[in-house]
């Protein structure tokens, strides 16, 4: 394989990868948006979502399809339970104190899942044959078939949802200035509820679809494309949607191509270094604007 | 009388937005002035430029002699410029004694070594700090609540504490972000004997904002009005009441 | 005799007494190998939970990568005791030294951040060493490094944490530890008060990084062989709860932290999960109902016995 060649198939493999994170980073930056909370947590929310689907399809024999709402359903009920008993009563706390109880959800995500379907990594089954296409010299496979798909639908229908409804109204609203989207009446905590059960489905859907491309899952599945969604989400500009979308898809590239032509060590190096880089010289990211504390 | 501060053409803007333009002004060494004008005029700007927190956009600044600009804020306080906050800022969960303690930091002569082996300098000058911590309690009348935590005190004691910290920094030029505000005729009243008092005892040079007209007026020496950004008036506080861009100013556009 | 000092030695003999104590059980054979190489891995924790809480608690500079400062001192020090056969105790120092000098490197720009964008970004340094270490053969790369002499003993143990802890308490209790608690409880307020608020960040930091790194060393020297993923962030997470659950900003809540940590740990060796689950709900109902953990910002030595030991008021 030639050199182009082999950059281009990297390129797919990145563009398929960084779906993934868009789709886990959404979650996290319209969580950031509405409360400023770093949701350590969203990650192992995905991992759960991948487990719910890897259970309808295994045990209920479902298809891909019912498998994929029915665990962005429930996915999505968690979040907002998750929200309701964890993050509620701490909503006027110090923002440190929201963290490290984001930490402790994420903990117990983890390991209460560890105990119910134990640390082994399970096989997720085939949904489909593998078909391979072929365009020219590239390949593209069903699983990235899929997973482009999916994430265009999610992400088309998320989009509308947050700039056309009532409610993507109210969200952007509450995220702009809680207090005064609460004088004009919208019950800033109903958004913010149904703000984690959004991103929560849409990290389920993430989830899914990584056991359909990787073929297994296991308990702390989670900890990693968690944090590197989070680098995908300050990258595009923290609270921002499009930037969420292209931060992720920039970030799946940018490993695609460390492991394909540096070392697959370096690839969650690479990762870390980019949101500490974007951090540093641009802390608002790729989409936002700078602001500083009133003295 | 020499000029401690000074400031030439300072310009401050804030995007497209010109928070304060082409400011003209100077403090006398020893002299006691006063800054006022309705709000949003500019006066909490003015003074972020001096203390550092913002830097100009244009202009120079100079304290005893030497442009100040482009200098950080910490670099400015140990120059000899301390100042209060509008919106109280103590260490909140710290004693009242610990406040002040740490207001001593660029004047205690110990080093790093000396401090984590406890050689040294570092017995004597902690008493030091403590004794010359506790007088500056005594002083604003806080010695009996030295082990309070700052953010238990009431609302008038924590005015003082902030006043207290600022003068262990040592400062030349002290600047009173609305010490009045919130306070009652009554401790309004002490509060500017306390004034007159430090600044004699400490010999001082004070720089205040004040929304309190009789404050300014009670104590101030020469005071400057801001409106919109801009210097419309400066004087003695009888020239001040009787100027009528003030008077328009504060009044709106009657006379 | 000045009070502090006579705080300072009342401490310093019942730290010694609880030694003897101690040493005697090991020798004796009463405590069996198990719980020996426990009381060495308490004291390393203790020594890392209160460097970490030096930034996280003292300074409120929330870091997550105190596991990659370990990671520098432990491969550093097995370097020069396995490879050059330098003393132990140069080396721990050297080791500490080296993380100490990353601590500064990093922090300096690293230090400019907020909150849990600090946090997030600590923790991606720490990964960052990890795999860099992972990635360098002749420290023996993922498979790790071997043949470590075993010269970690409950002595070393045990006095490198006394000297970690009057050393850290000494500087917390001086004008350069105002510095970085003022810093904690108003930056703006503390650098209007004339505090260089990045040196002391950094200093801070460098002084954490640097006993993470002595702990590393100690740590490294306990078993034969060290690998790279001993230093994950889970392994921060681990420090972290012990400073979360003892105060952030009291050195006695670490210690009891680190205690607390690591008996829990050791006990419930055989049920990994529940030991999670329980360190999860652990940090959700501190943040409930005593987000200031156990100790808040008091020490023992707050406590009126010793007052009256000293025969003076608090200082």
């Amino acid at each position: 394989m030639d050199f182009m060649q082999q950059l281009v198939q990297q390129l797919i493999n990145g563009i398929s990868l960084g779906s993934i994170y868009a789709l886990i980073a959404l979650g996290y930056t319209m969580i950031y948006g509405i409360i400023k909370l770093i949701n350590f947590a969203h990650g192992d929310i995905y991992m759960v979502g991948a487990y719910i689907g890897y259970f309808s399809i295994t045990m209920a024999h479902l298809s891909i399809v019912p498998s994929l709402i029915i665990s962005m359903v429930v996915t999505g009920l968690l979040g907002m339970l998750i929200e309701r008993l964890a993050y509620k009563p701490l909503r006027h706390a110090p923002r440190i104190s929201v963290l490290i109880t984001a930490i402790g959800v994420s903990f117990f995500l983890e390991y209460t899942s560890m105990y119910f379907v134990s640390p082994t990594p399970r096989t997720f089954p085939a949904v489909f044959d593998n078909i391979a296409y072929h365009f020219g010299p590239f390949i593209i496979n069903g699983q990235q078939m899929l997973i482009f798909g999916i994430t265009f639908i999610l992400m088309v229908a998320l989009t509308y949802i947050v700039q056309r409804t009532k409610i993507g109204k109210a969200m952007r609203a509450v995220s702009f200035d809680t207090e005064t989207a609460q004088l004009m009446g919208i019950d800033a905590n109903r958004i913010i509820s149904i703000t984690f059960g959004i991103g929560s489905a849409l990290a389920a859907a993430g989830g899914v679809l990584v056991g359909v491309y990787y073929n297994s899952i296991d308990p702390l599945m989670g900890i990693m494309p968690g944090l590197k969604a989070f680098v995908a989400a300050v990258l595009g500009g923290i609270g921002i949607l499009p930037g969420a979308m292209v931060g992720g898809l920039i970030l799946g590239v940018i490993e695609a191509l460390v492991s394909g032509f540096v070392s697959s060590t370096f690839r969650d190096a690479a990762a870390f270094a980019i949101l500490i880089l974007v951090l540093l010289f641009k802390p608002s990211g790729i989409f936002g604007k700078n602001t500083r504390e009133k003295v | 009388m020499t000029q401690l501060l000074k400031a030439e053409g300072v310009s401050k803007s804030f995007g497209g937005l010109k928070a304060v333009s082409d400011f003209d002004f100077y403090i006398d060494n020893g002299s006691l002035v006063g800054l006022i004008g309705p709000n949003g005029a500019g006066k909490t700007t003015a003074f972020n430029l001096i203390t550092g927190v913002y830097q100009p956009t244009k202009g120079n600044i100079e304290f005893d002699s030497n442009s100040i600009v482009g200098l950080k804020p910490y670099q400015i306080t140990q120059r000899g410029i301390a100042r209060t906050f509008q919106n109280i800022r103590l260490f909140s969960e710290l004693s009242v004694l610990d406040n002040v303690k740490i207001a001593y930091h660029s004047h205690v002569k110990y080093g790093l070594v000396e401090a984590v082996l406890r050689l040294g300098r570092y017995f004597g000058e902690e008493k030091r700090v403590e004794e010359r911590s506790m007088e500056l309690l005594r002083i604003f009348k806080l010695d009996d609540k030295a082990q309070e935590i700052a953010k238990n005190l009431p609302y008038g004691a924590q005015r003082r504490l902030e006043i207290a910290r600022a003068l262990a920094a040592q400062p030349k030029l002290l600047l009173l972000d609305e010490p009045a505000a919130g306070m009652n005729p009554q401790e309004t009243q002490e509060l500017m004997e306390m004034i007159r008092w430090i600044r004699k005892e400490f010999g001082l040079t004070i720089l205040l904002i004040e929304h309190d007209m009789s404050l300014v007026m009670g104590i101030c020496e020469r005071i400057y009005v801001l409106e919109y950004g801009i210097i419309i008036a400066n004087g003695t506080p009888g020239e001040i009441k009787k100027n009528p861009e003030v008077i328009r100013a504060y009044l709106g556009g009657e006379a | 005799m000045n009070s502090l000092r006579k705080t300072d030695l009342i401490m310093l003999v019942f730290g010694v007494a609880l030694f003897i104590v101690l040493q005697g059980l090991i020798t004796g054979r009463i405590l069996n190998s198990f719980w020996q190489l426990n009381l060495i891995i308490l004291c390393i924790n203790i020594i890392l939970s209160v460097s970490l809480n030096l930034i996280n608690g003292y300074t409120g500079q929330f870091s997550l990568g105190h596991a990659g400062f370990m990671a520098i001192g432990a491969y550093v020090s097995v370097v020069l005791t396995t490879n050059f056969h330098w003393p132990f105790l140069i080396a721990l120092l050297a080791g500490g030294a080296g993380a100490g000098f990353l601590g500064f490197l990093i922090g300096l720009p690293t230090l400019r951040l907020y909150g849990d964008y600090l946090a997030i970004a600590t923790l991606g340094l720490g990964e960052i060493i990890r795999i860099t270490i992972m990635n360098i053969e002749y420290v023996g790369g993922a498979a790790g490094f071997m043949n470590i002499p075993h010269n970690t003993t409950f002595t070393w143990a045990f006095f490198l944490m006394l000297a970690t802890l009057f050393i850290i308490k000494n500087f917390v209790n001086s004008t350069h530890g105002r510095a970085c608690i003022a810093i904690r409880e108003n930056e703006i307020a503390a650098e209007a008060m004339g505090i260089n608020t990045t040196k002391y960040k950094v200093m801070a930091f460098t002084i954490g990084a640097g006993f993470a790194g002595v702990a590393g060393g100690l740590f490294a020297h306990c078993f034969y062989i060290i690998n790279p993923t001993s230093f994950t962030f889970m392994q921060s997470f681990n420090y972290l709860i012990m400073v979360v659950l003892g105060g952030l900003g009291s050195i006695t809540g670490s210690i009891a932290g680190a205690f607390a940590v690591t008996f829990v740990s050791a006990g419930l060796a055989s049920w990994p999960e529940f030991r999670m689950i329980i360190y999860a709900l652990m940090l959700i109902l501190l943040m409930f109902y005593r987000p200031q953990g156990l100790f808040g910002y008091i020490e023992i030595t707050d406590f009126k016995i010793f007052s009256r030991f000293r025969g003076g008021r608090k200082s």
